[in-house]
């Protein structure tokens, strides 16, 4: 029995070795990973970035992990080939690994434009990356980041967030374009000028120099750090030269399976009808479901897509994107709510009664509860006010006393109503102690103390009578 | 007997109501764990007024602890033994209890009978009764309600703190915190009083979370409410922890001299970020991070659980996750900071420590560890090896009844499993199955009216005996009224039995006498009270254990200077989150979850007979949100159907906007609820899932 192999060692490899592990604690597990690194979550980078965590925090696996399961870790060795005829992977350092099932969690790697001084610039990628990027952070004045999407937009928030002026140079016609529509980038890039990112749209970069970059129309950006955030591209070499089916990328069906049925692929180098993830969330659920097949945990387990939630993670700017946020008045129904001044953007978009897309920029209460919407494909209440605005809807209104029916409960732990409280008063009580000792308003939680003192005080005050 | 009636009308209104009318006996509340301090004087009628001397309650009391006199003139009280429906004489009915136990264990063995406690029995109740099932029956079948109640939390301060005591410091203490936070608790309904403690803390500035699904009378207080989808607590707590890491309001010295096992939960933690957990709970990071930033800039801070993220199947591992967010924030054994468990019912910390339990012997020993079942055997007089083993947990112990190889009869006190264990339906067919089923109760509970023989015995306020409150303090209930002709103590139910079995000694019917028996078998155990007198009680309003010695003051604290454990060092325990057991689907599209109201306690047997309780709430109802209302078209009033898997009840809805729009929530002091409620069992504790399954809502008629 040759056991499991994976190839890669991120989110996904480790991701799917802890998920064996948990069902399956003798099966043979061989794990290569190309960094030096334990395994690290690559979705806090960006704290990493921003100097609120350190390297050691964002450990996925502790060192001893391995160890204790009984999970043999080959870390800094590439896997070069993939002998499909006898079942065995090639690595660089000349091993040879035979497996039964291969699961391929090679990734992706950053796109570099192809442009004069590009290795001037660093990548963000990689916990690598980050430290060659704080290095170069501390002495630099200035940092551009090449690329407005959530990475670009992370890294350039937390490069501001350690004091360096930052410049955003993007593409398009607004950040964030796949996630956001024109006016929600527009909102966002707002909030990150008042965090010290300065945005520049239709900025296309044409050669980075040494302290800055040179945008096409001849103009230059001075930065003397240049971070690249120009998206990623999956890693796909190994299986195309062992002839697996590649489109963008290693194709594989409903059970992550290539091609080939002993080889399985998982994470940003898999291609799941038509669609590369690139989030956290699908990918792990694309572990969960590999894990279940080849320990036999449940041989009827599928990956069937992922609805994606776009999360930033930057301090200071709340930005929530679900779903299909380009759709326009003519093809859904549009709920929107603008408040640029306050950094403040919501957008709704509601298709035959569930919600299937929105956009929430700026602090609001109620991402939790769009979101579990959104990924339930729950129906939306016909009154779409309180989605946006959480508590404004029937919300409990806290009256004065005074103004209260005499109906009202003003004790709940004694369930005492107002009037009694006045029938109380009118038969002599005129502080909260003879309130109490007539109704025991007041004796439980002691919180309707100040409203039976209202309650008295104003009785008294309507007769004339001193309390 | 007097018509049940609500006393106010007859209070001097010149008095203020911490005034006592006369000093009746100083005793304590029938119902929850707070144990509130009242004064009761039975003449014509029951007086009761809140005592200032007991810190619990300092002269508060709630709806329930005002109308506890009127179980005792009830009408509808049990008087006489029912034998098969019929009224016996005591000897007649104790006799076939007897004659039939002998029979069943002759043919099915020792384990042929079983018994079922209640965490509202005293502590020599509960001590009694597992001797009685231990020394007398021989038995291993014995567990008890609490196991509903209180059993994860129990198992994770264990796991944590190598022991166990609800709040391991003075309720007062939360007065002086600077924050607080409940996860899973509900104490402006459960236990009023307990609510100015939080509002004198909230009055010094400090600051109040409350997570609920619900916003609860008790959020309605918070300064930061919390509401995560039913199941979740856990990936709430993973969350918090991961952000109070990222924020570095990590207390590292403490975390090096006091902890052991930090890295491996910093590192499971890592893969919790607040984004990831928003997605699962529906809490917002934004309101992550305040109640982060609270905690963390608290000088003293503590941390509750309630059943609200206990009574799950991952509820020890929800615990757990709580316990170690607050050792990460340096709180537990630290004056003034600290975890607890709110504890819920009347004695669920004593009955949690004295050998109800399936696992365990008195001083909240093991029963499988050796020197604890010498140390035992020897209090009780018999060789170690004639103890039985550890027993079934609850819902296993009932699920079992009457099945091929489970116990063929069973003895029941100070429960009401028919309507408060979960898949209610089918703990009434287990328990329709027995031979034999005994049940001791004040009133014709649903269990009881199910019974062979039923055995009207005493309530509190008819007898003596301690209790000890959520917060480890021993106190005394002294009796104050006369028990009707005809009703007997379980003391003396235990010893009627007893002679019949084995023969008496060992079963003394005075309460003192067994608890003087208590304090020698729980010496030297976690739990020891061998220096708690009643005496010392009475002089002191209550003693916290561990007490070892007559001249030792008791332990407030026990954690300052070490913790239980072997190293003396609070364990950190890595956990991972997972779905509940019975998520959401197309065919049940809706979270149930269950709780209190204000008015009632429990499975309702007492204040279901109390007209100014059922005057505030009468009937079970349900629930729901107004847009699921809407979505619905009902209105508050309608009737509905609410259906599950495992069976459909009925409740009137309440349209209500502080329930979350996909969870529907029904109180379970009713019978109906728990019909539907899901028996998976925690791993650890045996508690089942009874705050979530999935159901779906129908119009009734």
């Amino acid at each position: 029995m040759s056991g499991l192999v994976v190839v890669g060692n991120g989110m996904a490899g480790a991701r799917l070795v802890s998920e064996v592990r948990a069902r399956d604690g003798s099966l043979r597990v061989t794990v290569f990973g190309a960094e030096p690194w334990q395994p690290y979550n690559r979705v806090l980078l960006s704290n990493v970035v921003a100097g609120t965590m350190t390297p050691d925090q964002v450990r996925l696996l502790d060192r001893g992990w391995y160890a204790d399961h009984s999970v043999t870790a080959v870390p800094g060795v590439e896997v070069t080939a993939i002998d499909r005829e006898t079942r065995a992977v090639l690595t660089a350092d000349g091993r040879r690994e035979p497996y039964d099932v291969l699961v391929l969690a090679t990734g992706s790697r950053p796109v570099v434009p192809p442009v004069p001084g590009a290795d001037r610039a660093v990548a963000f990628r990689t916990l690598d990356d980050c430290g060659a990027i704080l290095d170069a952070a501390r002495t630099a004045r200035r940092a551009a980041v090449v690329g407005g999407g959530l990475l670009g937009v992370e890294a350039a928030r937390g490069l501001a967030g350690r004091g360096l002026p930052v410049t955003l140079l993007h593409r398009a016609g607004h950040l964030m374009d796949r996630q956001l529509d024109a006016e929600a980038g527009l909102v966002l890039e707002e909030t990150l000028t008042e965090l010290g990112v300065e945005t520049r749209t239709g900025a296309v970069v044409t050669e980075i120099l040494d302290g800055g970059v040179r945008l096409a129309g001849g103009g230059t950006v001075e930065a003397d750090l240049v971070v690249l955030a120009c998206g990623v591209r999956p890693v796909t070499g190994l299986a195309r030269d062992a002839g697996l089916e590649v489109a963008h990328g290693v194709v594989v069906d409903d059970e992550m399976r290539t091609d080939d049925p002993s080889i399985f692929a998982i994470g940003e180098c898999a291609e799941h009808a038509g669609t590369v993830y690139g989030l956290v969330a699908p990918v792990w659920e694309q572990a969960a479901v590999v894990a279940d097949l080849v320990t036999g945990a449940d041989k009827t387990s599928r990956y069937r897509g992922s609805r994606l939630v776009t999360r930033l993670k930057a301090r200071n700017v709340e930005l929530a994107a679900m779903g299909e946020t380009h759709l326009t008045d003519d093809e859904a129904e549009i709920v929107r709510f603008s408040h640029r001044a306050r950094g403040a953007y919501r957008k709704l978009v509601i298709r035959e009664g569930r919600l299937v897309g929105a956009i929430l920029l700026g602090e609001t209460s109620a991402v939790g509860a769009l979101t579990q919407l959104f990924d339930r494909g729950g129906p939306v209440p016909a009154d779409r006010t309180g989605l946006l605005f959480p508590g404004v809807s029937g919300g409990v209104v806290v009256d004065s006393p005074v103004r209260m029916p005499d109906a009202a409960k003003v004790c709940q732990c004694n369930n005492v109503t107002k009037g009694q409280i006045r029938g109380c008063w009118e038969s002599g009580a005129r502080d909260v102690e003879a309130v109490a000792a007539a109704t025991r308003a007041t004796t439980g939680c002691g919180g309707c103390r100040d409203a039976v003192e209202g309650i008295v005080g104003w009785l008294c005050e309507q007769e004339g009578i001193p309390a | 007997m007097k018509p049940p009636e609500s006393t106010i009308g007859r209070m001097p209104i010149s008095l203020s109501a911490g005034t006592p009318v006369k000093a009746g006996a100083a005793t304590h509340c029938p119902y929850c764990a707070l144990q509130c301090g009242m004064r009761v004087t039975v003449g014509e009628t029951v007086t009761i007024v809140p005592r200032q001397d007991v810190p619990a309650n300092a002269g508060g009391l709630c709806q329930k602890g005002w109308t506890a006199g009127e179980p005792l003139t009830s009408g509808e009280r049990l008087t006489t033994p029912l034998l098969y429906g019929e009224a016996a004489t005591w000897d007649e009915a104790l006799d076939v209890v007897a004659e039939r136990i002998r029979e069943i264990q002759r043919e099915h063995g020792p384990d042929g009978v079983a018994v079922f406690g209640g965490g509202g029995l005293t502590n020599e109740k509960a001590y009694q009764l597992g001797k009685f099932a231990r020394m007398v029956l021989r038995t291993s079948q014995i567990d008890y309600n609490g196991r509903f109640c209180m059993s994860s939390a129990a198992a994770a301060a264990n796991r944590a703190f190598g022991m166990d005591r609800g709040l391991p410091f003075p309720i007062t203490d939360l007065a002086a915190a600077d924050a607080v936070l409940i996860a899973g608790g509900n104490v402006a309904e459960t236990m009023p009083p307990f609510v100015r403690h939080l509002a004198a803390m909230r009055d010094r500035g400090g600051r109040l979370v409350v997570v609920d699904p619900r916003a609860t009378a008790t959020a309605g207080q918070a300064d930061l409410h919390l509401q995560p989808t039913p199941g979740t607590d856990l990936a709430l707590a993973l969350g918090l922890l991961h952000i109070v890491i990222a924020e570095g309001h990590v207390d590292e010295d403490y975390v090096t001299r006091r902890t052991s096992g930090f890295d491996a939960v910093r590192t499971s933690v890592a893969a919790w970020w607040p984004e990831r957990v928003e997605r699962i709970t529906g809490v917002p990071v934004a309101r992550m991070r305040l109640a982060v930033e609270m905690l963390g800039g608290a000088a003293r801070a503590a941390i509750l659980t309630g059943r609200g993220a206990e009574q799950h199947a991952k509820g020890t591992d929800t615990v757990s996750a709580f316990i170690n967010l607050a050792l990460a924030l340096g709180l537990p054994g630290r004056e003034g900071s600290g975890y607890g468990c709110v504890t819920g019912q009347g004695n669920g910390q004593g009955g949690r420590e004295h050998g109800q339990k399936a696992d365990q012997l008195p001083g909240y020993r093991r029963i499988d560890d050796p020197a604890a079942r010498a140390h035992v055997a020897r209090v009780w007089g018999i060789a170690p090896e004639d103890l039985p083993g550890p027993g079934r947990s609850a819902y296993e112990l009932l699920e079992s009844l009457g099945a091929g190889g489970g116990p063929r009869a069973l003895l029941l006190f100070g429960s009401n499993p028919v309507v408060s264990a979960p898949r209610a339906g089918h703990v009434a067919e287990r328990l329709g199955s027995l031979d034999l089923l005994v049940v001791s109760d004040l009133f014709m509970s649903e269990t009881a009216a199910l019974a062979d023989v039923v055995l009207p015995t005493t309530q509190w306020a008819e007898e003596s005996g301690t209790v000890t409150n959520l917060e480890g303090r021993v106190l005394l209930r002294r009796q104050a009224a006369v028990p009707p002709a005809g009703v007997r103590s379980d003391l003396e139910i235990l010893r009627g039995l007893a002679v019949r079995l084995r023969g008496a000694e060992g079963f003394p019917t005075d309460p003192r006498e067994v608890f003087d028996e208590l304090r020698r078998a729980s010496a030297g155990g976690t739990a020891d009270y061998a220096g708690i007198t009643y005496e010392r009680i009475a002089a002191e309003t209550g003693v916290f254990w561990p007490c070892p010695a007559e001249d030792h003051p008791g332990t407030p604290r026990p954690f300052l200077d070490r913790f239980a454990t072997p190293d003396g060092r609070a364990r950190f325990v890595p956990v991972e989150h997972r779905p509940p057991r019975e998520d959401v689907d197309g065919d049940y599209p809706l979270y149930l979850t269950t709780g209190r109201v204000l008015a009632h306690y429990q499975s309702g047997v007492q204040t279901r007979r109390v007209a100014a309780l059922n005057a505030v709430v009468a009937e079970a109802f349900v629930e729901l949100h107004p847009d699921l209302a809407e979505r619905m078209e009902v209105s508050s009033g309608d009737r509905l159907r609410v259906v599950g898997r495992r069976g459909v009840t009925e409740g009137v809805a309440r349209v209500n906007p502080a329930i979350r729009a996909d969870t529907v929530f029904m109180p379970f002091h009713w019978p109906g609820v728990n019909l539907l409620t899901n028996p998976a069992l925690d791993p650890v504790s045996r508690m089942p899932e009874f705050k979530v399954c999935a159901v779906r809502l129908e119009r009734a008629g």
